[in-house]
């Protein structure tokens, strides 16, 4: 734990990669989040833990507007990324969601193969100049989520076809085929059994060397092991937001104590 | 006693039984239903369906056999020599049967008692005359052993109908009796309903499959008929149609087989990239109140009956081609074409293809949608890529569904394309196709056992394995190419 609380103390004058302030989110007339402000460092894994339905999902989708595809939702206050707003009315959401990525719980890669799953992005934002530079990327991206060395005899072999962890490696795979700087996810272990579990929490202490990680998760030892920044909502406010180890060991808060022992939740 | 009264009994026993089964049930445990193995109104269904099933299948059974049973019979005692020349034993056993149908009248009328029928010979008596003031039409006047055999085959068909009604209402009241006296609270008779679901599916399913074996082999039948009076050679390839009243006909299916391809294939041209497209705005782009107007709004397209497109074809879109389209472009001055019922068969599909297309992209999981958006991609990328591909054997099934309505529609192309049969490439040219002329060939005035006439089955046997034989090739392609999601 001190070898670990002295890489935070590095990391806690990193660049800010996302800045929140005052973020209110409304479905419909349910005020779903209140008043988040929270400071996301580059090349940091941030988690968000909380119990069902305070409002950490609903958080993480509004840093790529993914909330923009639900019908009835709002969000107000400001959310920047490198200092520039994402909700101006000049930012594309499209292209925002090519420089945030994101891995959903259930793995969802689609129903072609495994190499079309991962080129999807490169193709569709024309990163690959040739087929060449576009097996390059598949394999580069295949090999960061550590699943080359399992797949590279079956690329052309659906990716629906694999287990449900090798499942969710190919979907960070296509996740960070775009390149993005900022890699959101939405309890990407939670479908998984332990070996598989424990792979992608790997890969994700692996990621941080170049991403941006913001990880959701209802482990809480999850997010002790694998974040350095932890955020505690409950209710949809933002409770506490700190040092993991901080978080865990010292909570400032008597809510963020009680659902740690596991009193609420 | 007749077969709806019999029914009707059959009817009244199983449901009383069901009555009595489950108070017979309920009572055996002093009314308190726990103690029963099954719900009370399983038992009752246990007696309804010992004294229905049973009781119906027989009954059934008999309708079929006894018409058998009774020509044979009769047919044996018509004399070779009271056949007419030119006549056939079957036009004398119809004529059986209704002298057998006139004497019943006569007895009903309290003209002729029975004691009077023994006596009676067809020297003494103008039995044809006094059948006419009945209503009963004979053609000739009646021989004695024609009239024998009438008598006779009335003898047995008063008896056989007796014999069912007291067959089948005794195995109705054994049935229940059997059942009623097998009721014991621990009696599964849950399971015994389960079972007699189960064969119920499965005879309902045997029914769709039977049907179409019966249509395939009566095509097959009389298709044989016509290759034997027409050489196969000449239908398949001969390139022209032209039926004649008196024989010498050519009866080359070429030309039909053209207009039918080509009609079908302007009104898939018309109707899959339409209604395609309208169903991914519904699905995909649509906000919820469109979506529930535009919807049925669509649909509405469906309930309308072909006839009514054929008016819509023969009285507006094939004028208004003609006049605005193909008259000044000096390329055609019928308002009969193939482009007409193409055009309106076209419109009549939008539905088909575009309500089933839309149930299957809403099919497609969310979770693939959000997958794509996270990834940077647009909503018509993500409609492309993704769910088109995961939606494509539906979207398939789509398709075939509206081009075997288009190759089998008939009434717009009479009314839109006319019927002359013609092969050409000119899409403003008046054609037609199988289906109209298979109503025509069948409706006409020839002979029954013409090739003129027996052509229609030729016909619609080839047409069966076209659309038999596109539906292998759409499965074939189907199953390389889709992407299959969980």
């Amino acid at each position: 734990m001190n070898t670990m609380q002295k890489v935070e103390n590095a990391l806690a004058d990193s660049e800010i990669k996302i800045g929140a302030r005052g973020v209110q989110v409304y479905y419909g007339t349910n005020h779903a989040l209140k008043d988040v402000d929270v400071d996301i460092a580059d090349k940091t894994v941030t988690a968000f833990i909380g119990p069902s339905g305070c409002g950490k999902s609903t958080f993480l989708r509004c840093l790529n507007r993914m909330n923009d595809t639900i019908v009835g939702c709002r969000v107000e206050g400001q959310i920047t990324l490198d200092g520039e707003d994402i909700y101006a009315p000049t930012v594309d959401p499209v292209q925002l969601r090519a420089r945030v990525g994101m891995v959903f719980q259930k793995p969802n890669p689609f129903p072609k193969s495994i190499f079309e799953n991962v080129a999807y992005g490169p193709r569709i934002h024309g990163l690959a100049r040739g087929r060449a530079e576009l097996d390059e990327i598949v394999e580069k991206s295949l090999r960061r989520a550590a699943l080359w060395d399992e797949v590279k005899d079956r690329l052309t072999a659906p990716g629906t076809g694999l287990s449900g962890g090798q499942q969710q490696r190919l979907c960070i795979a296509r996740a960070i085929a775009t390149a993005p700087e900022v890699l959101l996810m939405d309890e990407p272990a939670s479908a998984l059994d332990p070996i598989a579990t424990a792979q992608i929490e790997e890969l994700i202490d692996e990621l941080r060397s170049a991403f941006s990680v913001v990880i959701v998760t209802h482990s809480m030892q999850q997010a002790a092991r694998v974040s350095q920044k932890t955020a505690f909502f409950h209710l949809g406010s933002l409770v506490e937001f700190g040092e993991t180890g901080q978080i865990f060991t010292n909570p400032q808060d008597p809510r963020t104590e009680s659902y740690i022992t596991g009193r609420i939740g | 006693m007749s077969v709806g009264i019999i029914t009707l009994i059959v009817l009244a026993i199983a449901v009383g039984g069901f009555f009595i089964g489950r108070a017979r049930a309920m009572s055996l445990v002093g009314g308190d239903a726990r103690k029963l193995h099954s719900l009370p109104g399983y038992y009752g269904q246990l007696v309804l369906i010992f004294a229905a099933v049973p009781a119906f299948a027989a009954l059934i059974l008999w309708l079929l056999v006894q018409p058998m049973v009774i020509e044979a019979r009769i047919g044996a005692l018509i004399a070779p020599e009271s056949i007419a020349e030119g006549s056939t034993r079957d036009l004398v056993m119809s004529d059986v049967r209704r002298i057998a149908n006139g004497i019943d009248q006569l007895v009903a009328q309290q003209v002729l008692s029975e004691a009077d029928l023994r006596t009676l010979s067809t020297e003494q008596s103008d039995l044809r005359s006094r059948m006419a003031d009945v209503g009963v039409a004979l053609g000739s006047d009646v021989v004695q052993n024609v009239f024998e055999a009438a008598k006779e085959y009335r003898r047995i068909s008063i008896f056989a109908r007796m014999a069912m009604a007291a067959v089948v209402l005794l195995l109705a009241v054994t049935g229940a009796v059997f059942a009623f006296r097998r009721i014991l609270p621990d009696f599964r008779a849950r399971n015994v309903s389960e079972a007699s679901f189960k064969v119920l599916l499965i005879a309902a399913s045997f029914v769709a499959v039977l049907t179409t074996v019966g249509i395939v082999l009566s095509l097959a039948f009389e298709t044989v008929h016509f290759f034997r009076l027409y050489p196969a050679k000449d239908f398949f390839f001969s390139l022209t149609w032209n039926p004649q009243f008196r024989g010498g006909s050519d009866l080359g299916i070429a030309p039909l087989l053209w207009g039918t391809l080509y009609v079908s294939f302007v009104a898939l041209v018309v109707s899959v990239p339409v209604g395609l497209f309208a169903a991914i705005f519904l699905a995909e782009y649509a906000s919820k109140p469109v979506r529930s107007a535009a919807k049925p709004a669509i649909e509405v397209l469906a309930g309308i009956p072909t006839i009514v497109y054929g008016l819509f074809a023969l009285v507006t879109v094939g004028p208004v081609l003609r006049d605005y389209f193909a008259a000044p472009l000096g390329i055609g001055s019928s308002s009969s074409s193939v482009m007409t019922a193409g055009l309106v068969m076209g419109i009549m599909l939008i539905p088909f293809v575009s309500s089933l297309s839309d149930d299957v992209i809403n099919a497609v999981p969310q979770s693939l949608r959000d997958g794509s958006y996270a990834l940077g991609a647009t909503r018509s990328e993500t409609v492309r890529r993704v769910i088109l591909p995961a939606a494509l054997p539906g979207i398939v099934g789509a398709i075939l569904l509206a081009t075997s309505r288009a190759i089998g529609e008939t009434m717009i192309v009479v009314m839109g394309a006319g019927a002359a049969a013609r092969l050409s490439l000119d899409p403003f040219e008046a054609m037609t196709t199988i289906t109209v002329k298979i109503v025509s060939q069948l409706t006409g005035d020839t002979e029954f056992g013409s090739p003129e006439t027996l052509v229609a089955f030729a016909l619609g046997l080839t047409l069966f394995v076209i659309t038999l034989a596109l539906n292998v090739v759409a499965l074939v392609v189907v199953r390389r190419y889709r992407e299959q999601y969980e």
